[in-house]
């Protein structure tokens, strides 16, 4: 046993160094931040802008010479907007050790990453998550997001359908997923509530069929006078063409998994005249415009979706490291409930539940191949 | 009444798209029992063709029924190239394996064609012309049936007819029947049963490919994974009419986009997946070779 424990004499003066020197070099060990996004498949459209914005950001604040001196470091995962995938990357990036999430994009995937999340007790920014009923009891304190909850959203166009295109008889469709459906449902509870109007359809539509003309045929059937659907952009349009090819005029209203390029491409001339509810326009305001700029610069295009939600959950994100001076995330959560940090969207900070008090939900309509505010 | 034939009419829409599928993939099972999983794929690549063709020819300035059948022409030619290779390096090396080994190389093939397109073309929807004239004939009805879905109900009916006589027939089709019936003795008896493999696949991949142009101008819209939900679907005709049957491929397709269709309109459309599916579970519960199907006996 004599020389084993002089290998293990060694073994422990080894470790003794190595600890000593990890706690030396803290100050300027990277502090780690994952960026979970959709970045392959049908809905990379939404996952690659924000991304790029926190690119930006984090380059930025590494030029100005990072943290508190230490440098940001960006780990990226993509979740392809599939909760199973999502999941495996949440656990690559609690185990690669990061102290806090930007992600996921799309609400499905957030809902099955957040457990593991809150289990590591990390804090996450979603800057497009959107259904409700993702901290609906306040379970996950660690959670927040820059962008506007369903029920925002589904208020603001049941309002615009109630009370300018002023229609008796409304359709609700959706997606049959945790986006789509949730916001439906809400759109659907409002109108009921509301006695305005009356739902004379309610059912989800399968994501990727070939054909919608039942569907379509049964909204002419009972007669309704405008279609709101919860759901994203590949079987809006498809859903849109298809009305307009059997001839049915009514006003599609539909939500920010619709309001992009991607759909107005995609659906061309049937794409004309559709609404949709998105993040209140931002373009006036200086520091938005400065990002959009800068990408411009690198990229050449503008910004798609969600890029002004992601540059501000990054600059929500990093403000609170700053501002609590530890990567604690008590601190953290603390500091992003409290104090206002200037975005794109003007001053902002959040509430208990970790949704946005500042950023608003505003409804567009295509016009000549773009999404242009509704007055 | 006027509700029920707009149904009807959706229905058989519907069922005419999963007919055009289902063709190519009862054929390849008819002849060499394998269920081809990459046949959604070739669905999906012969729409891709199409889209490129079709553009470059829109920019010569072609009318619609000449870019309409050169495009059909390239991408049908061109999908019959891939279901030969994919035949040539998937299938033919296993054709001795046992029937699970080309099974899995099939579902391998369809996932490598599906990155290899997302990698080669793009990741999001495109947009699909429509090909397809507006007739001017159906505009009063055009409320229940499109000029694009009445096209492909009658190209899925003469695809049914031409395949059904070329298979009874001609002498390759009785080629067919032989490399179905035993491939030994049709070996030994001087019929070269590689080619006519190699001839079904490229049949069927053609097939698919016309099925693609169509329905992608009948969508407007197309991207990488359009052939899984297709084929999917497409493959439940198949089995329901009876896998290998030609007319039954055409039955079971029609019997299922209805189904879906008068759910859709008198349940939910939620509930279309449900009724289709509990409708193949009753039918394989009496007939368990589907509708049209001979339940063959084991030989040993």
């Amino acid at each position: 046993m004599v020389p084993h424990a002089q290998f293990f004499y060694a073994g422990l003066a080894a470790l003794a160094f190595t600890v000593g020197a990890a706690m030396c070099s803290q100050a300027s060990e990277p502090i780690k931040i994952g960026m979970a996004s959709s970045l392959s498949g049908d809905l990379a459209p939404y996952g690659l802008p924000p991304l790029k914005a926190v690119q930006l950001v984090v380059k930025e604040i590494n030029d100005k010479g990072g943290i508190q001196g230490r440098p940001v470091e960006l780990l990226v995962e993509d979740d392809a907007c599939k909760p199973e995938m999502a999941t495996n990357s949440a656990t690559k990036l609690v185990a690669a050790g990061v102290t806090a999430v930007i992600g996921h994009i799309c609400s499905g995937p957030t809902k099955a990453a957040l457990p593991i999340y809150q289990a590591a007790k990390i804090v996450v920014i979603s800057p497009s998550a959107t259904s409700s009923l993702l901290n609906q009891d306040g379970e996950y304190p660690f959670f927040f997001r820059t962008i506007a909850a369903d029920n925002v959203q589904a208020r603001a166009q049941v309002d615009f359908t109630l009370q300018t295109l002023k229609v008796g008889k409304i359709a609700v469709l959706h997606d049959k997923g945790d986006y789509g459906k949730g916001l439906a449902e809400f759109a659907k509870s409002l109108i009921e509530r509301s006695g305005q109007a009356q739902v004379v359809l309610f059912e989800g539509i399968t994501p990727g069929a070939v054909d919608y003309s039942s569907v379509i045929q049964k909204i002419k059937h009972l007669g309704a006078e405008a279609v709101l659907f919860g759901g994203y952009h590949p079987e809006a349009s498809k859903l849109v063409s298809q009305m307009r090819q059997k001839r049915l005029a009514i006003p599609f209203v539909s939500d920010d998994g619709v309001k992009n390029d991607t759909f107005i491409k995609v659906a061309g001339k049937d794409a004309e005249g559709v609404y949709a509810s998105g993040p209140a326009e931002v373009a006036d305001n200086p520091m938005a415009k400065a990002y959009r700029e800068k990408f411009k610069q690198t990229e050449g295009t503008d910004p798609g979706a969600f890029f002004d939600n992601g540059v501000a959950a990054a600059l929500a994100l990093t403000n609170a490291i700053a501002k609590a001076g530890t990567t604690d995330p008590e601190a953290m959560a603390r500091i992003l409930r409290t104090s206002e940090v200037a975005t794109p969207f003007g001053f902002i900070k959040f509430d208990a539940k970790g949704e946005p008090v500042g950023i608003g939900v505003t409804l567009y309509q295509a016009t000549n191949g773009q999404f242009v505010q509704v007055r | 009444m006027e509700y029920f034939f707009a149904l009807l009419f959706s229905g058989l829409t519907k069922g005419a798209i999963y007919a055009l599928i289902a063709l190519g993939y009862t054929m390849v099972y008819g002849i060499i029992g394998l269920i081809n999983f990459a046949h959604g794929e070739m669905y999906m690549i012969g729409a891709f063709t199409a889209l490129i063709v079709s553009s470059v020819l829109s920019i010569y300035g072609l009318p619609l029924p000449a870019i309409l059948l050169l495009a059909g022409l390239a991408a049908a030619i061109w999908t019959g190239a891939y279901g030969y290779t994919v035949e040539r390096l998937a299938y033919r090396p296993l054709r001795d394996a046992s029937r699970l080994a080309p099974l899995i190389s099939a579902i391998g093939m369809s996932i490598f064609l599906q990155n290899y397109v997302l990698l080669a073309q793009t990741p999001d929807f495109v947009s699909f012309p429509r090909l397809v004239p507006e007739f001017a004939f159906l505009e009063p009805y055009s409320a229940i049936i499109t000029s694009s879905g009445l096209m492909i109900l009658v190209v899925s009916t003469l695809v049914m007819a031409t395949l059904t006589l070329v298979i009874k027939f001609t002498r390759t089709g009785k080629a067919m029947r032989a490399t179905a019936q035993d491939r030994k003795m049709a070996l030994l008896v001087g019929i070269n049963v590689d080619r006519i493999i190699s001839l079904t696949f490229v049949t069927g991949s053609a097939l698919a490919a016309i099925g693609g142009l169509l329905i992608a101008s009948h969508n407007g819209q197309i991207n990488f994974a359009i052939g899984f939900i297709a084929g999917i679907k497409a493959f439940t005709a198949a089995v329901l009419g009876g896998i290998g049957s030609i007319p039954g491929a055409v039955l079971g397709s029609y019997v299922l986009g209805l189904t879906e269709a008068f759910a859709t309109g008198y349940v939910s459309s939620d509930y279309e997946d449900v009724f289709a599916f509990s409708l193949l579970v009753l039918i394989l519960i009496f007939r368990p070779a589907g509708l049209l199907g001979k339940a063959a006996a084991e030989k040993v």
